[in-house]
């Protein structure tokens, strides 16, 4: 049966890792490395690891770190980060990387899925749409530069297009849910399924067990992707990683089965 | 020495990193040379299947390796790519594939309004073995493995099936003939499960 798949994303700022809240407030919770040796010894599923200063400083990867993130990792990495080309792609494919995350660049110059996806395959190609709701007019506005600049794009049609330029999977990050803890964004999940046909991860918001478990139920195969809820303890945010236990893990698939969507 | 070939096609050094932390010599092989004392190879493999195959005979070290595979036959696994290539041929290209097992690589097909199923088979799903073999040696009957993929094996003799998994529809996820195996899934991103099969392949007989 396939799972679901739970995957801890870390925040990469100045070679260290952050936690943010509504992408800002970063805390330091620790050594990258470090971390993913953690997640090795708990048999993660998959890692995300996104170095959200790339972008903003107009720097190319910090291929040495993504090396050695990709030595370390016993299970399927995704990295993303200030990629704006197909051979900065393959280049990081190469270290060692299963997937490589678009964020920005994609945003600008759509065509870059093409590209990059005929070089490496549709399969390791992966968008994260960095989302915000619209306070007055309803609906939702893809956001670019951390959460800085407002596009005029919206993440459903945008997803349609994605698909249709060979996106092997698109990730959907909501700027409002981020740190809070609080649960996912499912309406949008909803509306982004609908739209589309490719493998969906959801992030943003998980606090506990039982918002994956929402997730799960209503989606079945599905990528639950969360920060806060793997690095934190406890009110006051006390640094410390975790990931569920393979009974926790199947608890959560029971019911997924052969349950249509 | 277990070469590990590599074509600019797939996670070449998360292979050599288990066979490192495993006591397991290995070589990266880039050219014919580097196969000299090789003993067993890795044949890993990402992406399209016409592509895998121009970028193996642009290589220049499919000669070699047949030698090696056919004439010698060194254990051979092919993983992924690497393992659909070990085909006849691919509904995804034109190309003839090395034919190494008879058989052909076929898309997962499932009916359109199968809410259900999404492409590419993504994640970790259950492998079952469907005859004893080496290869899956201490890893019980059914065992988790990562999949990222689109198309599979379909064997032209069953005996060359040796595990299956279901998505969609039941099919074949590791193929053996003689000193020949190719897995589906990829058993350098499947954590322990993973690392007991490359243990396994390293110590076949």
């Amino acid at each position: 049966m396939l799972r679901a798949r739970i995957i801890p994303c870390l925040l990469v700022r100045d070679n260290g890792l952050v936690k943010t809240r509504g992408f800002s407030d970063d805390k330091y919770v620790g050594d990258p490395i470090n971390a993913v040796r953690i997640f090795n010894e708990k048999e993660a599923d998959e890692l995300i690891v996104l170095d959200i200063d790339a972008t903003v400083q107009c720097r190319e990867p910090n291929y040495k770190m993504i090396e050695h993130l990709a030595a370390e990792c016993r299970m399927p990495l995704c990295y993303g980060g200030g990629v704006t080309s197909a051979e900065q792609a393959r280049r990081i494919m190469g270290l060692g990387v299963e997937k490589v995350a678009l964020s920005s660049a994609i945003v600008f110059r759509p065509q870059l899925v093409a590209e990059i996806a005929e070089q490496v395959g549709r399969q390791s190609v992966v968008a994260v749409l960095d989302v915000k709701k619209r306070r007055l007019r309803g609906g939702y506005r893809i956001y670019v530069r951390n959460g800085r600049e407002e596009t005029n794009l919206d993440p459903v049609e945008f997803s349609r297009e994605l698909e249709r330029l060979g996106i092997g999977e698109i990730v959907v990050n909501s700027i409002d849910n981020d740190g809070a803890m609080k649960g996912y964004d499912l309406t949008l999940a909803e509306q982004v399924r609908a739209a589309t046909h490719v493998p969906l991860t959801l992030l943003g918001g998980a606090g506990s067990i039982d918002d994956l478990a929402k997730v799960i139920d209503k989606f079945g195969v599905i990528g639950v992707a969360a920060g806060s809820f793997f690095v934190f303890k406890g009110p006051y945010r006390a640094v410390l990683i975790s990931y569920p236990s393979r009974a926790e893990r199947d608890k959560l698939q029971r019911s997924v089965g052969a349950r249509p969507r | 020495m277990i070469a590990i070939i590599d074509y600019g096609l797939g996670n070449i050094r998360a292979f050599a990193n288990i066979f490192k932390n495993l006591g397991f010599a290995t070589t990266i092989a880039r050219s014919r040379t580097d196969l000299a004392s090789a003993r067993r190879i890795i044949l890993p493999g990402v992406g399209a299947f016409d592509h895998a195959m121009e970028r193996f005979e642009a290589s220049g070290m499919r000669e070699t390796v047949e030698d090696l595979v056919l004439a010698h036959n060194r254990p051979v696994l092919g993983v992924c790519v690497g393992m659909q290539i070990l085909a006849e041929a691919s509904e995804e290209g034109q190309r003839h594939g090395l034919g190494w097992i008879a058989g052909t690589v076929r898309k997962i097909r499932f009916e359109a309004t199968d809410a259900a199923h999404i492409l590419p088979h993504m994640g970790w799903n259950t492998v079952r073995v469907n005859s004893p073999s080496p290869l899956f040696s201490g890893l019980g009957g059914a065992s988790e493995f990562y999949f990222l993929h689109s198309y599979y094996f379909q064997c032209a003799d069953q005996a060359s099936s040796i595990a299956t998994a279901d998505y969609a529809t039941s099919f074949t996820c590791a193929v053996n003939a003689r000193n020949i195996f190719g897995v589906q899934f990829h058993p350098e991103k499947s954590h322990g499960n993973g690392i007991q099969l490359l243990k396994n392949f390293a110590e076949l007989e």
